[in-house]
């Protein structure tokens, strides 16, 4: 495998602070509480898995938060998100309400998806998120779709498809580049290159490690940022969604990061080869993106270590009432299962 | 009521023309749109007359354009796709199968994916295997899809117009063969496609013929050629295989006694042996005088030689012969 990448590729490098700028304090401390929230979410579900209250799979993005969080600090409520089976960040960052999640994971009526859904299937149109899908690539096309609606529409709502690097090697992923770019379609494809697809290091995937070189290949412009530093997210992210909004059609954002827990549920996966041993592990772990924007903050007297420890408290309490609230709700009613197979049924 | 002449091309025609006119949420998409080759008579000059941005040909890229409809109807669009073969469509299985049926479901009622797609099946002309196949029976096996075969000019043009105003996914398949019907049709009825249930196109009491597509259109010619030896055929037309209603099947048969499912696709796990079973679930045994009998393709994917192609693919006289054989008993 050829190292495209280059040190973005090291786990060894991009471990200190990362660089901020305090005119951005608003910006900085709503994200570092974004980011908060959803490693303690997937932190809680991996505990609920592990204790078996949890029946179905949970694919967690501890790790992975300055992606959804960066991305999402670009986007409106008439954006049209589309997620993958790892989308809990993508949602919560467009919406942090812990409690319909969990809601939605333990299979509860109140949950994003009415229950229906699970884990994999989340859903919140009023916020933008329009659906996720474990299909890897399966709704790469249908991000694509529903930017060139917002061109029919005459609306500067941009399409936006998250996908890893797994999803690269399915071939409606460059059918979708394709139609997105002779259509001109105002869509972002988002690709959280995680160097993994379930437990298949990129190495024994692909020639190369970088995802972008398929920007190239269909003349998109793309960018390539470090995926564990939110501010750098936020930046290249912002600078492509306005080029999307004024017609320059699609783009593409390559983040390199690292995900926490293994494909699915609460486990380390480090048994499965290649770079993922519990040094690597750990040292891709120093790589962390609260860690890194915390120190940063602290470092320019913009936050401290108290603020912080207020920070964790409340959001500690905001979770562990939100999944209490969701265990004790209810299932969705018997008649679900064929209720929502139609729109409606025959008169 | 005032009637305009059209055959079954150019009834499609008109049900494009009459949502693009009256529905700016509706577009089209897939290949072969601004070619004449493809699609008969159905869509000429659309292009011309509401737009590329509306009417948009396409990469070669069945699986993505179909997942781009998909999401566009989620955006508040009424997409049509159009898929000029069946066979070519099969690239396009996940955005049809695991997502546009089962989006409604699985996010809990909350979003509908609106776009219908239309497929063609065109057999004959010595096309052989990846040109011709009838595979309406998968798409009737998964909830969520609303699979339509319209079999008359009037269905052809009002059903899709039914499709397209739906809200779930629908896939509906026409079939060239049966272009060359001509029909007076009275102006657009919108109608409600979830209340569109089997209809009994002739009338008859000696044997209940069930079909759908281009077997619909051999049931009927059997059915007159039949009267002349006075042999009385009932033809019920399946022109929503799903969801499948079978009341109008069942009370057919409970007056005739006597099944007949001529169905265009092979025949082992076909849509044939679906009628088959509600009617033998719904009646008592008694109530049959024979044994129900299905006409479909045999096991084998169409040859292409036209030799083989004659014996390969079902007559009306073959309905004719069944039918008899039947009755004689």
């Amino acid at each position: 495998m050829k190292n495209d990448l280059k040190g973005l590729y090291n786990p060894g490098k991009y471990q200190n602070p990362i660089t901020i700028d305090i005119q951005d304090i608003g910006m900085l401390k709503k994200a570092l509480g974004s980011m908060f929230l959803i490693r303690k979410v997937e932190q809680q579900l991996a505990l609920g898995k592990k204790n078996g209250l949890i029946g179905g799979p949970v694919h967690l993005g501890a790790g992975q938060e300055a992606i959804a969080v960066g991305v999402s600090q670009n986007l409106k409520k008439t954006d049209r998100v589309f997620g993958t089976h790892r989308s809990h960040s993508h949602l919560l960052a467009l919406n942090p309400d812990p409690y319909r999640l969990f809601a939605e994971v333990l299979g509860k009526v109140t949950g994003f998806s009415k229950g229906m859904g699970g884990s994999m299937h989340l859903y919140d149109k009023p916020n933008g998120f329009y659906g996720s899908a474990p299909i890897v690539a399966g709704l790469v096309s249908l991000a694509v779709g529903a930017a060139m609606a917002s061109k029919l529409q005459k609306k500067d709502d941009i399409g936006v498809a998250y996908i890893g690097d797994g999803a690269i090697e399915e071939g409606v992923t460059h059918e979708s580049f394709n139609l997105a770019k002779i259509q001109k379609a105002p869509v972002l494809f988002v690709i959280e290159n995680n160097l993994f697809a379930s437990h298949m290091h990129i190495s024994l995937r692909q020639p190369s490690n970088m995802i972008s070189r398929f920007a190239v290949a269909h003349d998109i412009p793309y960018k390539l940022v470090d995926g564990n530093d939110v501010v750098a997210v936020t930046k290249a992210s912002k600078e492509l969604v306005d080029d999307i909004r004024v017609g320059k059609g699609p783009s593409l954002i390559e983040l390199v990061t690292y995900r926490w827990y293994g494909h699915v549920d609460w486990r380390d996966d480090v048994d499965v080869g290649v770079d993922r041993s519990l040094d690597d592990l750990n040292n891709w772990k120093a790589r962390d993106p609260i860690a890194r924007l915390s120190k940063a903050m602290i470092q320019a007297g913009v936050w401290s270590v108290e603020q912080e420890q207020l920070l964790e408290k409340e959001m500690d309490e905001k979770i562990y009432s939100a999944w209490n609230m969701a265990m004790n709700d209810p299932y969705p009613s018997p008649d679900s299962t064929l209720k929502y197979v139609y729109s409606e049924l025959s008169k | 009521m005032k009637t305009k002449k059209y055959n079954y091309g150019t009834a499609i025609l008109s049900a494009f023309e009459y949502l693009l006119e009256k529905y700016p949420e509706v577009f089209v998409i897939g290949q072969g749109l601004w070619s004449p080759w493809y699609v008969g008579n159905s869509m000429t000059d659309l292009e011309k007359k509401f737009g590329i941005e509306r009417v948009i040909d396409t990469p070669v890229s069945e699986s993505a354009c179909t997942g781009a409809a998909v999401g566009a109807s989620l955006a508040g669009m009424k997409p049509i796709v159009v898929h000029p073969r069946m066979d070519f469509m099969l690239y396009a299985m996940d955005a049809v199968v695991n997502q546009a049926a089962k989006w409604s479901h699985m996010l809990g009622g909350q979003a509908h994916p609106s776009v219908t797609i239309r497929s063609i099946i065109n057999r004959g002309g010595e096309q052989g295997a990846q040109h011709s196949q009838a595979l309406h029976a998968w798409f009737a096996h998964v909830p969520g899809l609303r699979v339509v075969m319209p079999s008359t000019v009037a269905d052809a043009r009002d059903l899709l117009i039914a499709s397209v105003l739906c809200n779930d996914p629908v896939m509906y398949i026409d079939d060239r063969w049966l272009y060359d019907q001509e029909d007076e049709l009275p102006p657009v009825v919108e109608l409600d496609l979830a209340s569109q249930k089997p209809v009994v196109s002739l009338t008859g009491s000696d044997i209940t013929i069930v079909a759908s597509g281009h077997s619909s259109l051999l049931a009927r010619e059997a059915a007159q050629q039949l009267e002349i030896e006075k042999i009385s055929v009932e033809v019920v037309d399946v022109r929503v295989l799903n969801p499948f209603y079978s009341e109008e099947i069942i009370e057919s048969v409970k007056k005739t006694k006597n099944l007949l499912v001529v169905d265009s696709g092979w025949i082992s796990g076909g849509f044939s042996a679906e009628v088959i079973a509600k009617v033998v679930e719904q009646l008592s045994v008694d109530c049959l005088s024979n044994p129900p009998v299905r006409i479909a393709l045999p096991d084998a994917p169409a040859p292409t030689s036209r030799f083989l192609e004659k014996a390969y693919y079902t007559s009306t006289d073959d309905v004719v012969e069944a039918v008899k054989k039947i009755i004689g008993n």
